[in-house]
C-alpha cells in the first residue's frame, strides 16, 4: 500500500467539496478497495471516508418505501430491514462473511457494480431509485455493465429507496471460491408486475430477465417459467461455470426463487 | 487403561495453549535488532530471456541497501534433487540447476530473479517497482501432453522433450503384465487427472538471515519441516557456508504439508544479503507469493487399467502417468510419483501383477513436490477409481469385490509386486468396521429421503494402504536417496530430575510436544509436566531429518524411545551401585528402580540427582550424568490402511455436490493419544475433500496462474464438510518398531478422494444418469452439472 492522506467528513457537501481535490477516491465500507491498494493496484492520494456522514446511515420507512442509507452496512440491513422486506435482508445477510457484513455497505457495492455482487440484483428487481448528492437515479438507468454505473466523478450514493414488494426472494449460488455469487436471482412480486434481476452470470453485469418476468407475471409459480430458457451468449465463461452453466442456473434459481418468494 | 497423562490418553495438546492465546513465535514475529528488508522480484512471464537488469534506480532509492540479481548468485551451487530416478533405458535423469535466483532465464509465474533490501519493507517494495527488467517472452509449455510431444518447446533449453525421467517399476515384470492382459477377460481402462495443488499452509513462508560478522556465524531462521535437512542443503550444496558455522531454527511453523520440507531460494538469498549488509534480513511472503512459488502437489495425468476375470478378480494392473515437475526439480519431486506413487499400486490387494510407467515432465509452472500423501494420494485414486468402475462395469457390488482381493490377515508378512513387503494388517477388519460405523444398512432409506427432497444421494467407497514412516535407509540408498531417513532424538534428564528431550522431529501443528512428552513420561514414570520437548533448532537437537511422509512418530518417536531405554539402563547401574545390589537384580517400574524382590528402591530423581552429583557412584566404571541420544533407522516402511466411506447429495439441477457423511475405519498400530490421531484424520480428510471437490491450481496456455487467490482457489471451510465418524480401534501394531505405530497424519487426504468421487458417479448412476463414468477432480457444480447433460 502506498500511502495516502485520509479525511472523513461529516456532511455530505464537505464529502462533495473533498472528493473534488486531485486523486480523491471515495471511501465507503473498503471491501473492494482496499485490498486493491494492498496490492498496490490502486494508489490514491486521498481517501473519503462517506462512513462518517450521519444522515446517510440507517434503514426507515419512507412514504411505503424502504430508504436504505448509502453508508448503511450489510450487517445493519440485515438486522433492520427484516420486517419490512425480508429478501432484502436475506440477501444482506448472504454477503461475505460478518467481517465483510460489518463493514461493507450498499452505497459502496452499488457504486463498484461488480458483476457478482447481490445488492444490484435487489435494486434492480426492486425497481428501487439510487439516490445521489444531486439527484435520483432509476435502477434501470443505474446499471450500465460490469462495473459500469451512471454515477459521474464523485457523485455519491447517500441512499436508495426500496418499493416494498408483495413477496420475494434472493437466491445466490455460490461461487466455490469467492462465494460471490456464480449467479444470484433476486425476484420481487409486485401489484404492478413482477422483475426478475440475475447477478454474476452476464459479462454485462445485472440484468433482467424480461421473459420470465411476463410469464410470472400471469401466474406466480415455478411451471410458469419451466419452459423458458436464457440464451447463454454473453454470459461470463470461466474457470467457475460455462456460459451453458450460467444460463442453466439463472433458470433454476428463478424457478427457485419463485418458489420459496415471501 | 492408559496411564494418567501416558501412551494411549487423549491429553490436550500442550502447545495449543500458545498458539491460541497469540504467543506463538513463527519467523514472522521475530525481529532482529538492525534488520533490513527483502523484496523479491518474480517473473511475470511464465518462459522468458532474461536481457538485462536494471538496478540503478532502484540502488538510488530510498532506504535501499542492495539490489542483488540471479548474477550474484551464478557462481553458488544450485538446489538440489534428492533421489535420481534412473530411466528405463538406465539413462541418468535430468537435473538442471536450480539456481538461487533466476539467471539467464526465467522459468515460471513467480519464478525470483531478482531482490531488493531496504531499510523498510515499503521501501523495499517502492524500489523494487523501480528495478527493470529487459525479459523478451519466450513460448510456454503448460500442458504436459504438449511438453513432451512438441520437440521446439523447452523449458531448459538442453533438455528435449521435457522430460526429466521415463521410469518403469518393476521392468522386469513389464512383461508378464503385458501378456495377462492379453489373455484376461475383461479390462477396465479409465484415463484421469490428479488436479494440482496449491499447499496453502496458514502460515506463508518466511526466512531472516543473520550473519554474526564477529564470529563468521550464520542463523537462518526459516518456516521448515527440518531445519537440518534445509541446513545441509545450504551448506553442502547450494553455498558451501560450512555446517558449523550455520544454525537452522524453524520456530513455531503454521503448517506445511510438505510445502516446507524444501529449501528454496529465497533462504539463500537472505543469507547472502546478511553477509553483504553485516545485518539481518528479513523477508516473509505475502499469500500472493504463496501461491505463487510454494511447491505445489499432485498434478498426474494417468491412463490406468485393471485385468479381471469375470467376477471381478484381479488379475493385473497397468498404469501410464504423466507427472509433472514443474520449472525446476524441489528436493524430493523426482522420489513422490515413483517410490512414492509406484510402490502404492497393489494397494490392500493381492494384484498379482503390476506395472507402473511414469514420466516426469518439465513444464512452466510452478515445481511439483510432496504434498499431504505425496504420490500415495495419487496411487489409491487411481486404483480406487479403476476398482468402481469395473464393478460398474461388471455389475459387481464394490463391497464383495473389494474383500475378495483384499489381501487376507494370515498372508503377512506379505510381499507385493512392486517391491514392498507389508508386515502386518486386517484390511477386512477395517472394511467391516466401515460397514457397521457408516451405517451401509440403512443408506436406502437416507436415498429415498433424500430422493423426497429432490437430490440424488450416492455412496462411495475406497479402501488404502500407504507406506509411511519414511524410510529404511539402505534400502532408500538402492533406490537412489540421496539422504539418509533415520532421526534422532536427545533426552537429556536434569541434575533435579526433569528433563529435555531433543528431536529432529519437527511439529508444525501436529502436536508432538504432547504426545511425545506422553510417552516419555509413560517409560519414565515421570508426570508429562516435567518433560519438556525441544525441536526445530540444529544448535539444541541432534541430527535428524524432520517431520514429513507420516514418520514422526515411527522414526523420531522410536529413535525417543530407544534413547530413553539407555537411560533406564544406565540409571540400572547407578540404582545397582548405590542399591548394593547386582544389575540384573534391578527392576524399573513407575519411575523407581528396585532390587527385586525386596523392599530396597530408589526413586528416578535419587539416580538423576546421584548422576550429577556423584559423591556415591561407580565412577571407575560409568560415567557422570544422565544424558543419552539414539538414532533410529526403521527396518521398513509403516503401512498404516483403512477404508472410507463417503455419502454425497448432488443437486442434478445445478450439479452441486453436498458431503453428508463421512467414515473412516483406520488402522494406525498403536495409537498414543487417540484425540490428536482423531485430529489428524479429520485435517486429512477436509483435504481430500479439498481435493475432490473444490481445490485446483489452474494455468492457462501462457502459463499464468489463473487460481493465485482464494477469489478463484477454493479452500474447504467448515461448512463444506460433514461430521466425521472417525474409528481406528481394528489396529495391528506395526512389528518392527518400538511402539508399534503406523502413521496417521497423510491418511485422511489419502483415502479420502476417491471415496467422494465414487459417491457422486454413483448418486448420478442412482439417478439415472448412467452415461457417467467418470469426472476429473475437483467435482465443482459445473463439472458435475456438464457430466449430466453430456
Amino acid at each position: 500500500m502506498h500511502n495516502f492522506d485520509f479525511v472523513k467528513p461529516s456532511s455530505v457537501a464537505d464529502a462533495v467539496r473533498a472528493l473534488s481535490a486531485e486523486g480523491a477516491q471515495a471511501l465507503s465500507g473498503g471491501q473492494t478497495l482496499l485490498p486493491t491498494m494492498k496490492q498496490r493496484l490502486a494508489a490514491p492520494a486521498v481517501l473519503v471516508s462517506l462512513t462518517g456522514i450521519a444522515d446517510t446511515k440507517g434503514v426507515s420507512l419512507s412514504g411505503g418505501a424502504l430508504s436504505v442509507g448509502g453508508a448503511t452496512t450489510h450487517a445493519v440491513v440485515a438486522q433492520e430491514a427484516r420486517k419490512h422486506y425480508p429478501a432484502l435482508a436475506d440477501l444482506a445477510g448472504g454477503i461475505g462473511d460478518p467481517a465483510v457484513r460489518s463493514r461493507g455497505t450498499i452505497g459502496g457495492s452499488l457504486a463498484n457494480n461488480d458483476p457478482s455482487a447481490c445488492y444490484p440484483a435487489a435494486v434492480l428487481a426492486s425497481g428501487a431509485t439510487v439516490i445521489t448528492d444531486r439527484r435520483r437515479i432509476a435502477a434501470d438507468d443505474f446499471f450500465q455493465g460490469m462495473f459500469a454505473t451512471a454515477l459521474h466523478d464523485g457523485e455519491i450514493i447517500t441512499g436508495v429507496l426500496f418499493p416494498i414488494p408483495e413477496k420475494a426472494a434472493y437466491v445466490k449460488f455460490n461461487q466455490p471460491a469467492s462465494r460471490f455469487a456464480l449467479t444470484g436471482v433476486f425476484v420481487a412480486k409486485y401489484g404492478s408486475g413482477v422483475r426478475v434481476a440475475v447477478t454474476g452470470a452476464s459479462a454485462n453485469g445485472v440484468f433482467r430477465w424480461t421473459e420470465a418476468e411476463r410469464a410470472l407475471s400471469a401466474s406466480f409459480t415455478p411451471a410458469a417459467i419451466a419452459g423458458l430458457s436464457l440464451p447463454s451468449e454473453g454470459m461470463i465463461a470461466d474457470l467457475h461455470g460455462s456460459a451453458a452453466y450460467r444460463a442453466n442456473l439463472a433458470r433454476v434459481l428463478t424457478g427457485r426463487g419463485v418458489a420459496s418468494a415471501h | 487403561m492408559p496411564k494418567d497423562g501416558g501412551i494411549g490418553a487423549s491429553t490436550v495438546r500442550r502447545e495449543d495453549i500458545r498458539f491460541l492465546t497469540g504467543k506463538g513465535r513463527y519467523t514472522a514475529d521475530i525481529n532482529l535488532r538492525g534488520q533490513a528488508y527483502a523484496c523479491f522480484l518474480r517473473s511475470e512471464v511464465a518462459h522468458g530471456r532474461i536481457n538485462r537488469i536494471d538496478t540503478a534506480e532502484a540502488r538510488a532509492m530510498p532506504g535501499v541497501l542492495a539490489v542483488m540479481t540471479g548474477a550474484d548468485f551464478a557462481a553458488m551451487g544450485g538446489n538440489p534433487a534428492g533421489w535420481h530416478i534412473p530411466s528405463r533405458n538406465g539413462e541418468a535423469m535430468k537435473e538442471p540447476k536450480r539456481p538461487v535466483l533466476a539467471h539467464g532465464k526465467v522459468r515460471h509465474v513467480g519464478d525470483a530473479y531478482a531482490v531488493v533490501v531496504a531499510e523498510t519493507l515499503e521501501q523495499a517494495r517502492d524500489a523494487a517497482g523501480a528495478v527493470v527488467a529487459d525479459i523478451t517472452e519466450l513460448p510456454a509449455v503448460v500442458d504436459m501432453a504438449q511438453a513432451v510431444a512438441n520437440p521446439d518447446l523447452r523449458v531448459h533449453d538442453e533438455i528435449a522433450n521435457n522430460v526429466c525421467f521415463d521410469w518403469g517399476w518393476i521392468e522386469d515384470n513389464r512383461a508378464a503384465v503385458d501378456a495377462a492382459f492379453k489373455t484376461a477377460p475383461h479390462v477396465t481402462t479409465l484415463e484421469l487427472v490428479n488436479n494440482r495443488l496449491v499447499p496453502n499452509a496458514m502460515e506463508p513462508r518466511a526466512s531472516i538471515g543473520d550473519y554474526d560478522p564477529g564470529t563468521g556465524d550464520y542463523k537462518l531462521y526459516t518456516t521448515s519441516q527440518n531445519p537440518h535437512l534445509s541446513r545441509l542443503l545450504i551448506s553442502a550444496f547450494v553455498m558451501g557456508i560450512p555446517e558449523n558455522k550455520l544454525t537452522v531454527i524453524a520456530p513455531d511453523v503454521g503448517g506445511g504439508f510438505g510445502s516446507k520440507i524444501y529449501h528454496y531460494g529465497e533462504e539463500a538469498a537472505v543469507l547472502a544479503a546478511s553477509r553483504a549488509l553485516n545485518r539481518p534480513v528479513k523477508w516473509v511472503a505475502d499469500r500472493s507469493e504463496s501461491f505463487l512459488s510454494d511447491a505445489h502437489g499432485r498434478d498426474h495425468v494417468t491412463r490406468i487399467e485393471l485385468a479381471t476375470d469375470l467376477e471381478g478378480n484381479f488379475l493385473a494392473l497397468r498404469t501410464e502417468t504423466l507427472a509433472n515437475v514443474g520449472a525446476y526439480l524441489s528436493n524430493f519431486a523426482t522420489a513422490t510419483p515413483t517410490f512414492l506413487h509406484g510402490t502404492l499400486m497393489a494397494g490392500p490387494y493381492r494384484t498379482p501383477l503390476v506395472y507402473v510407467n511414469v514420466k516426469a515432465v518439465f513444464t512452466n509452472t510452478a515445481p511439483v513436490d510432496a504434498y499431504r500423501g505425496a504420490g500415495r494420494p495419487e496411487a489409491t485414486f487411481s486404483i480406487e477409481r479403476v476398482v468402481d468402475k469395473m464393478c460398474r462395469e461388471l455389475k459387481l457390488d464394490p463391497v464383495a469385490v473389494r474383500r475378495k482381493n483384499l489381501i487376507q490377515p494370515d498372508q503377512y508378512p506379505y510381499t507385493t509386486p512392486v517391491g514392498l513387503v507389508y508386515d502386518t494388517g486386517n484390511y477386512p477388519a477395517t472394511l467391516d468396521k466401515l460397514i457397521e460405523i457408516a451405517d451401509f444398512s440403512g443408506f436406502e432409506a437416507r436415498r429415498a429421503e433424500s430422493a423426497r427432497r429432490g437430490k440424488l444421494r450416492g455412496l462411495g467407497l475406497s479402501t488404502w494402504i500407504e507406506a509411511c514412516g519414511i524410510a529404511p535407509s539402505n534400502l532408500v540408498g538402492v533406490l537412489g536417496a540421496r539422504v539418509g531417513l533415520y532421526d534422532a532424538a536427545t533426552v537429556r534428564v536434569n541434575a533435579t530430575g526433569n528433563i529435555s528431550v531433543m528431536t529432529g522431529a519437527h511439529s508444525h501443528g501436529q502436536g508432538h510436544e504432547t504426545v511425545f512428552a506422553q510417552i516419555v513420561s509413560d517409560k519414565l514414570g515421570i508426570p508429562a509436566s516435567s518433560i519438556d520437548i525441544v525441536h526445530g533448532d540444529t544448535s539444541k537437537i541432534p541430527f535428524g531429518m524432520g517431520s514429513y511422509g507420516s514418520r514422526s512418530l515411527a522414526v523420531g518417536g522410536s529413535a525417543m524411545v530407544k534413547a530413553v531405554d539407555k537411560i533406564i539402563a544406565k540409571g540400572k547401574k547407578i540404582a545397582a551401585h548405590m542399591l548394593e545390589a547386582a544389575e540384573g537384580d534391578i527392576v524399573f517400574e513407575d519411575g523407581k528402580f528396585s532390587v527385586t524382590g525386596t523392599d530396597k528402591s530408589k526413586t528416578f530423581g535419587e539416580i538423576a540427582f546421584s548422576a550429577y552429583v556423584p559423591h556415591n557412584y561407580p565412577l571407575e566404571s560409568l560415567e557422570p550424568g544422565l544424558e543419552e541420544t539414539a538414532f533410529y533407522d526403521p527396518a521398513n516402511f509403516t503401512y498404516p490402511a483403512g477404508a472410507y466411506a463417503c455419502e454425497v447429495e448432488v443437486d442434478a439441477e445445478t450439479g452441486r455436490v453436498e458431503v453428508v457423511g463421512f467414515a473412516c475405519a483406520d488402522d494406525f498400530g498403536n495409537v498414543m493419544n487417540p484425540m490428536i490421531v482423531n485430529g489428524q484424520v479429520h485435517g486429512g480428510v477436509a483435504q481430500g475433500i479439498g481435493q475432490a471437490l473444490l481445490e485446483a491450481a489452474a494455468y492457462d496456455d501462457n502459463g499464468q496462474l489463473l487460481t493465485g487467490s482464494y477469489m478463484d482457489y477454493a479452500m474447504p471451510r467448515a461448512d463444506d464438510l460433514p461430521m466425521f465418524t472417525v474409528d481406528h480401534s481394528c489396529n495391528t501394531p506395526c512389528t518392527h518398531n518400538p511402539l508399534g505405530v503406523k502413521g496417521c497424519g497423510e491418511a485422511g487426504a489419502i483415502g479420502s478422494p476417491p471415496a467422494v468421487v465414487n459417491a457422486v458417479i454413483d448418486a448420478l448412476h442412482r439417478g439415472g444418469h448412467t452415461h457417467v463414468t467418470h469426472i476429473d477432480m475437483p467435482l465443482t457444480p459445473s463439472r458435475v452439472w456438464s457430466a449430466i447433460q453430456n
